[in-house]
């Protein structure tokens, strides 16, 4: 009994790794730029399709390596060409914007990979089980959450002890303070937007080896992302860590207990933290508003 | 929300010849469209979609408020009303009723919840809690029928004590059972807009600092205008479900929810009518482009762009602007 517990609190650690990654980009993007990426599930998909692809040339972990930067430089030129024309707008119409992109990506990857899932291959030394015991956690797990430990924990340096980590932060607090220093903004946003869809796009990879490749596989994470973005507190990167992990392992654990409601419990803790808690669980007093 | 520096148009409703006009045109609109090519279930389609697009545009455009959920009451008033239709009773008008009342609890439940947030985080909010209703349509096989959607029902012919319209074979009548509905649903939008309430909303949506300074309770007026707007998409889903004989469950999710924000925006959220307009260029291109590509998600995509940066204030805006310069 207690060990299907930590079993199922296990599983949904992993699971919300990619929430983790996911949200982490959003938050950031929308932390900065006040711009909630819709298009950010579209980003995961093709970072998995690109390490796909890349991958019978360079492997799985060449694609690891790869795949993300191409997804975040195609993300750089969707920012340069789109999306920095409507910073300062009403945010409507960035909303409207990304989401339009969003169905662009979800029917290009449909048009070009096909509607079909494709199974990603893992390295075989990935794919076998931890122990005998535990034969049905496979090491590619384990290897999952060390990369997303890893990425979270080079983030929070880049943020802390970085000029660009401190602007990027100062940005979110006041933008206009930072600018009036002299500091080139449309760069910070462009780097920092560069940084949300780079992490989407490794989310999308890890993803991909754990399931498997599938034009609207960016979908099942949107949602988990907006609820660790409210749950943690907006403006909070650490909150954001934190409300993806929790949803996940409350995802997990109610998979065993009540598979219908694994979807809804999400939402039930959104509900709770929004009326108990307004501002989220990390969040500075007044962001949401 | 509140700052636009660019001079809105004029509100159509203000002209009264231009309300004739569409008045007229949405009355005839059995005889004319079939000579445009169009027929009549398309033209209760745009119907349908027109009020949902007002209704939503009710917050948008005119309490300034971003939801973007709202597909969500949509799709509770079309299973509403399927589900008494069902289950409970063969009456259309009960139906209906109900099926509005189901999407107004659940707008009052959450609008309470949500009504303290704004701009995205408002957006974020409502998008998610509306995924909740998709996730019960998907999951709850047994009542809602799952991912095929709800079926084994079908609209009655409506009973006025004197007289029986049938609704149920005659294509034409359901259309101006639809148009009826449609013109009580909008007229009173329209007596909203100009009580007292609704001069309030457009304060709020123009600078609500300034609302609430001047004791304006800020929030119970979100909160009714959602409210009210939630009521009127329902019943606008109780009409599709009407339409179709059939509760759709992609018709809940967010995506739909986008689709009934660009159809508000592309018209000209800021007048009346331009939702109405936005609405029937939307259904009309989906009904003609998905006939001809598969691809109708690309197309839909990049409509969105082409709004946006071309048409931020919508067609209507966009007329009007020309006629001045």
């Amino acid at each position: 009994m207690s060990s299907l517990v930590i079993l199922n609190v296990a599983n949904g650690v992993v699971t919300g790794a990619f929430f983790v990654l996911m949200a982490l980009g959003l938050s950031l993007i929308l932390n900065l730029s006040g711009i909630i990426n819709f298009a950010h599930g579209g980003f995961l998909a093709l970072g998995g399709y690109i390490a796909f692809a890349l991958s019978k040339y360079v492997g799985f972990l060449g694609a690891l390596l790869l795949a993300p930067f191409l997804a975040a430089i195609l993300g750089l030129a969707i920012e340069w060409t789109l999306i920095r024309r409507l910073y300062g707008r009403d945010p409507l119409y960035s909303l409207l914007l990304t989401f339009g992109l969003a169905f662009i990506f979800q029917d290009g990857t449909r048009y070009l990979w096909g509607a079909q899932g494709l199974p990603m291959a893992i390295p075989a030394f990935l794919a076998q089980p931890i122990s005998d015991s535990l034969f049905f956690v496979t090491r590619y797990r384990l290897f999952n959450l060390a990369i997303v430990a890893l990425i979270v924990a080079l983030l929070f340096v880049l943020l802390r002890h970085t000029r660009f980590g401190i602007r990027i932060r100062a940005g979110t607090l006041d933008l206009e303070t930072v600018a009036a220093l002299g500091v080139n903004v449309r760069l910070l946003r462009s780097f920092n937007f560069g940084v949300g869809i780079l992490l989407a796009g490794l989310g999308g990879v890890l993803a991909a080896g754990q399931f498997r490749l599938d034009p609207t596989m960016g979908d099942d994470y949107l949602m988990p992302s907006f609820i660790a973005i409210i749950v943690g507190g907006v403006g909070s990167l650490g909150g954001t860590v934190l409300g993806g992990l929790l949803i996940g392992i409350a995802t997990g654990v109610t998979t065993v207990y009540l598979p219908s409601a694994s979807e809804a419990v999400m939402y039930v803790m959104m509900a709770v933290v929004l009326l108990i808690r307004p501002r989220g669980l990390f969040g500075e007093e007044g962001m949401m508003s | 929300m509140s700052a636009v520096s660019l001079p809105w148009p004029k509100q159509l409703s203000h002209r009264p010849l231009w309300v004739a006009v569409i008045w007229l045109a949405l009355l005839a609109a059995p005889y004319w469209m079939p000579l445009a090519g169009g027929y009549t279930a398309l033209g209760t389609r745009v119907l349908v979609f027109g009020l949902a697009a007002m209704s939503l545009n009710f917050l948008l455009g005119f309490t300034g408020v971003l939801s973007f959920g709202h597909a969500a009451y949509f799709g509770l008033g079309a299973y509403g009303t399927g589900l008494v239709l069902k289950f409970l009773a063969p009456s259309t008008p009960l139906a209906l009723v109900l099926g509005m009342l189901l999407g107004g609890v659940a707008g009052a439940l959450l609008g309470a919840l949500i009504v303290r947030r704004r701009g995205v985080y408002f957006a974020m909010v409502t998008i998610a809690f509306g995924q909740v209703f998709y996730y019960i349509a998907f999951r709850w096989h047994s009542v809602t029928g799952g991912d095929d959607g709800l079926r084994g029902f079908h609209r009655q012919p409506v009973d006025l004590g004197f007289a029986t319209i049938d609704i149920v074979n005659n294509t034409i009548a359901f259309y101006y059972f639809v148009l009826g509905c449609f013109a009580v649903a909008v007229g009173v939008m329209a007596f909203l807009l100009r009580s007292p309430f609704g001069r309030t909303l457009l304060a709020i949506r123009e600078n609500e600092r300034r609302a609430r300074y001047l004791g304006i309770p800020i929030e119970q007026h979100i909160w009714l205008a959602f409210v009210v707007s939630c009521l009127f998409m329902a019943l606008a889903g109780g009409l599709d479900a009407l339409l179709n004989n059939f509760a759709d469950p992609h018709e809940i999710h967010y995506s739909r929810s986008g689709d009934l924000v660009i159809m508000a925006v592309m018209g000209g959220m800021r007048s009346f009518w331009g939702p109405l307009l936005g609405a029937a260029i939307f259904v009309v291109l989906e009904d003609y482009v998905s006939s001809l590509t598969q691809n109708w998600m690309s197309f839909i995509g990049l409509l969105f762009v082409v709004v946006v940066l071309l048409f931020p204030r919508g067609f209507l805006g966009f007329l009007q602007q020309e006629r001045k310069v």
